[in-house]
């Protein structure tokens, strides 16, 4: 299983990623081992095995609904690269 | 548009409307985090926090009653609620996602397999739910602009992480009119349900509509766009009947029509492409590996099923047994729990034996005068300044003839103004109905005075002339003359002039 180089820019489209040309190249072979491993995977019968999702040893973890206070807006956007007032600023994004 | 053009539509076409319908739900606390959910008078991003910002090792834990009201809805949905449910991440950027995916439900969601009821022209349509799953909500964005006219925009997560009840239908609408009844029942249950403020205009309620064409008796459905932006039941009728036609036009010139999302744009009417649709595949949905299966014990369900309040559609069922009111004034009675409510307490504090026509007159007055009034001054029933009790008194009033139904108007709308109890007004200012058989015969003989072309009128046989001497004498008694009281009187004395 080969991806073509038009399928590793449009994952990279995807996931916001700028590729130089030897990164897709060498992402292209990379990518390809991965898709083989899973394939050599799904060949293995697995009828009458229960479907496992998650491999956690927990299930209905959960909480009461129950308000508690959230962080001082300084903190809240510390990591904004911008700011407007108490708005996080950003390229125009067309609805 | 116009009902000819939409039928034009039809004859050719069959139309095929599904929805998707979003709805915050009413819980304290964010989805997944402590983040308070009332956040509507507040300063833009004060309800956040590193969960909900999707910060690097922290992780979400699951509102249990998010999951509660989701049941709620799936039953009242008749839906299946399946043993083992599931979260995923639908993956995509956008600024009003702060973590770079949703957390969402993919292909194990809490419900499966339901209907909801429509009555469409009085016969009782079923509509398929397909499933209702669990996501949060997104931020939002606001769109601003520099001195120079360069756009931006402003982000603001409160809104991120808020619980969201995602209800998708079958295409089983074949009109803009069934979608919006579709989205009237579904508002009124949820509404009722105690689990979603309703509010389209405001957008805790929103409606994804996804519209295709087909010509009668293809089996294949047609190529869909997706309508967005209606934020009213109008809006929903109104963009689909207008999509319709411009899909019909452009099939009927040899075009095709593009997968893409439309925006309806109310001001002027129309839908306006907004992006090509991706494709499923590229939100990458993977299982949410921060958060455990929830597995459906039956005795968790049934616990939920047992605290269900009456829903609207049996609550009709039993407006129309006990009180024998017809289905149309069954239906919009108890769609809404608060007019409901109101509308039985009048029925209870009425005279008289009959419990029909207690409930007939309780039923016309709160939808007619009474619903006048609170859409008037937009005031919710909750908050009617009239209570049940004193409706019933007025109305009481005009049934043992103390006052006129004119005059019970009058009071009715100047009780709602002041704030006074009726009964109030009618004690203080003497108010009474006029059977004075002495007062109305002096109105009669000014009425008939004063109209000698009327009188004239009836005299030729025109049985209109009298309807219009009662209104005379109504006028001049300022509606204090009982009309059953007044018609003997002037028709006496009418007859009397003739001979």
């Amino acid at each position: 299983m080969e991806l073509t180089r038009d399928e590793v820019m449009r994952i990279a489209q995807l996931a916001r990623i700028k590729l130089t040309e030897e990164e897709v190249t060498s992402l292209a072979s990379q990518l390809s081992n991965i898709l083989g491993h899973i394939a050599a995977m799904q060949e293995v019968d697995t009828s009458g095995v229960p479907i496992s999702a998650s491999i956690l040893p927990v299930t209905n973890v959960m909480r009461e609904d129950a308000a508690e206070p959230s962080l001082p807006i300084d903190e809240a956007l510390a990591n904004t690269p911008e700011r407007e007032d108490n708005f996080a600023r950003v390229k125009a994004v067309l609805e | 548009m116009a009902t000819d053009t939409l039928t034009a539509v039809q004859q050719e076409y069959e139309i095929v409307i599904g929805l998707e319908v979003h709805t915050q739900l009413l819980t304290d606390s964010k989805m997944f985090c402590s983040c308070n959910t009332h956040y509507a008078n507040d300063e833009a991003n004060t309800h956040i926090c590193p969960v909900c910002m999707g910060m690097p090792g922290v992780l979400p834990v699951i509102n249990k009653q998010a999951v509660d009201f989701t049941f709620m809805v799936g039953l009242a949905l008749n839906c299946s609620i399946p043993e083992l449910a599931k979260f995923d991440r639908k993956n995509y950027f956008y600024p009003d996602l702060p973590k770079g995916y949703q957390i969402s439900q993919y292909d194990m969601p809490f419900c499966v397999n339901g209907s909801l009821e429509i009555t469409v022209n009085g016969a009782i349509k079923k509509i398929g739910v397909t499933r209702a799953h669990l996501e949060e909500d997104t931020g939002r964005l606001v769109h601003s602009a520099n001195n120079w006219g360069e756009g931006y925009s402003l982000v603001d997560w409160n809104r991120a992480g808020i619980p969201l009840l995602e209800i998708v239908s079958e295409p089983d609408m074949r009109s803009p009119e069934e979608a919006r009844l579709y989205m009237q029942k579904l508002r009124s249950i949820l509404v009722n349900l105690g689990v979603s403020s309703g509010k389209m205009e405001e957008g805790s309620l929103r409606c994804d509509a996804n519209i295709s064409l087909r010509k009668h008796g293809e089996t294949k459905l047609g190529v869909k766009t997706e309508i967005k932006n209606m934020n009213s039941f109008r809006a929903v009728q109104r963009a689909l009947e207008y999509e319709a036609q411009r899909q019909m036009e452009v099939l009927s010139n040899g075009g095709v029509i593009v997968q893409e999302t439309r925006g309806w744009v109310e001001t002027r009417g129309v839908t306006v492409s907004q992006r090509v649709k991706e494709y499923a595949d590229d939100y990458r949905y993977f299982p949410e590996p921060d958060l455990p299966h929830i597995e459906v014990a039956r005795n968790w369900v049934e616990g939920i099923r047992s605290q269900m309040p009456e829903l609207p559609d049996a609550r009709r069922d039993r407006f129309i047994r006990d009180y024998a009111l017809p289905i149309g004034d069954a239906e919009l009675l108890a769609g809404d729990r608060a007019i409901a409510h109101y509308f039985e307490d009048t029925t209870a504090a009425l005279q008289g034996d009959d419990i029909a026509g207690r409930a007939r007159l309780a039923a016309n007055w709160v939808m007619g005068d009474l619903s006048r009034l609170l859409n008037a001054s937009e005031t919710e029933i909750s908050n009617c300044p009239i209570s049940a009790p004193h409706l019933a008194a007025l109305i009481d009033a005009v049934t043992q003839g103390k006052i006129t139904g004119k005059q019970a108007k009058d009071i009715l709308e100047r009780a709602y103004q002041t704030h006074e109890s009726p009964d109030a007004i009618i004690q203080r200012e003497g108010i009474a109905s006029v059977s004075d058989t002495a007062a109305i015969e002096a109105f009669v003989q000014e009425a008939v005075t004063t109209n000698p072309k009327a009188v004239a009128d009836y005299q030729k046989g025109k049985g209109n002339a009298v309807q219009f001497l009662i209104g005379q004498v109504m006028r001049l008694s300022k509606g204090s003359a009982k009309p059953d009281v007044v018609q003997p009187i002037l028709i006496a004395a009418l007859d009397k002039l003739a001979q």
